[in-house]
């Protein structure tokens, strides 16, 4: 079972698509129930401290805003644990703030260059690509296995 | 700044997404009652949001997804279900992630049937699709978009 970074990290299918085929989903959902379920300073909504920021200097330069380093606090840690990574091209559902844009960048670029297997798809416009699209993560997936 | 006290510490939330012509958010919620021990189980429009032990969770989650595999999907969410930081009860307006989960609800009937496709085929069968990266300078999509765009 291997650690699946995927982008977007809130993504329904692929997370489904991940556990479906027998491995673990890196998704922001679960670095934001880490933090919200730790006692610690309120910092309302994501329990995103002052501490975050410092923390996302392992990734981002001093000089890169700190609502880009506070996101990298986050998705930071994942991308250092993740043993392959599916990314989705087209995702305009990832839409956000000039924070969020900046981070998707960032993630994108930290992955490009990590040496691991990765999958870089579109969604699907119709049930042809659909098929294609399932069949791919279905392939990629079980490669892993016989890579491990 | 206040001290913060955490609830639900050690619980997993997940949202079930139900996209089937024979299976309703209700039938789930019903199913899913019949077999909790003190989960929290909240029927929602496009399906359920279940919190507990994260064991309890995915027992309840796989007995519900025996009945329709290929059209109920499943994602994590981090925060409790009516959480104050996340239900539009208390924010008004769409609930954050809401758009991510509508916009995936459009794709979903292709996944499906592609699930229900490569349940009798093999997946290296196949065609790969096409590289993600290299993008075509305009797709007929695109320009159904811009299309649609223009005012009459």
């Amino acid at each position: 079972m291997a650690k699946i970074f995927i982008y977007p990290a809130t993504s329904l299918i692929l997370t489904d698509m991940v556990t479906r085929f027998g491995h673990t989903p890196l998704s922001s959902a679960t670095a934001v129930r880490e933090r919200i379920q730790t006692a610690g300073l309120e910092s309302v909504p994501l329990q995103i401290t002052p501490e975050e920021p410092k923390k996302g200097l392992r990734w981002a330069a001093v000089e890169v805003p700190s609502g880009v380093r506070g996101r990298m606090a986050l998705y930071g840690p994942m991308i250092e644990d993740c043993e392959a990574a599916i990314i989705i091209n087209d995702a305009d559902l990832a839409f956000g703030c000039m924070g969020c844009a900046r981070t998707n960048e960032l993630i994108k670029f930290l992955i490009r260059q990590k040496e691991i297997p990765k999958l870089d798809l579109d969604y699907p416009k119709n049930e042809a690509e659909g098929l294609t699209f399932v069949a791919a993560i279905k392939r990629f997936l079980s490669e892993l296995e016989g890579k491990k | 700044m206040t001290d913060y006290t955490p609830e639900h510490v050690g619980t997993v939330t997940k949202y079930v997404v139900v996209e089937s012509f024979t299976v309703t958010p209700a039938d789930l919620a019903v199913r899913a009652y019949e077999i909790s021990r003190g989960v929290m189980i909240k029927e929602t429009c496009f399906g359920l949001v279940i919190m507990g032990k994260e064991k309890e969770v995915d027992l309840i989650i796989t007995e519900v997804r025996k009945m329709d595999p290929d059209h109920i999907f499943v994602k994590d969410r981090a925060f409790p279900p009516g959480d104050s930081r996340r239900c539009r009860a208390t924010l008004g307006g769409a609930r954050p992630g809401f758009h991510g989960i509508e916009y995936e609800m459009t794709i979903l009937p292709y996944i499906s049937h592609a699930l229900e496709t490569l349940g009798t085929r093999d997946a290296g069968s196949v065609p790969a699709p096409h590289s993600a990266r290299e993008k075509p300078k305009l797709d007929v999509y695109t320009l159904k978009k811009l299309i649609d765009a223009q005012e009459p």
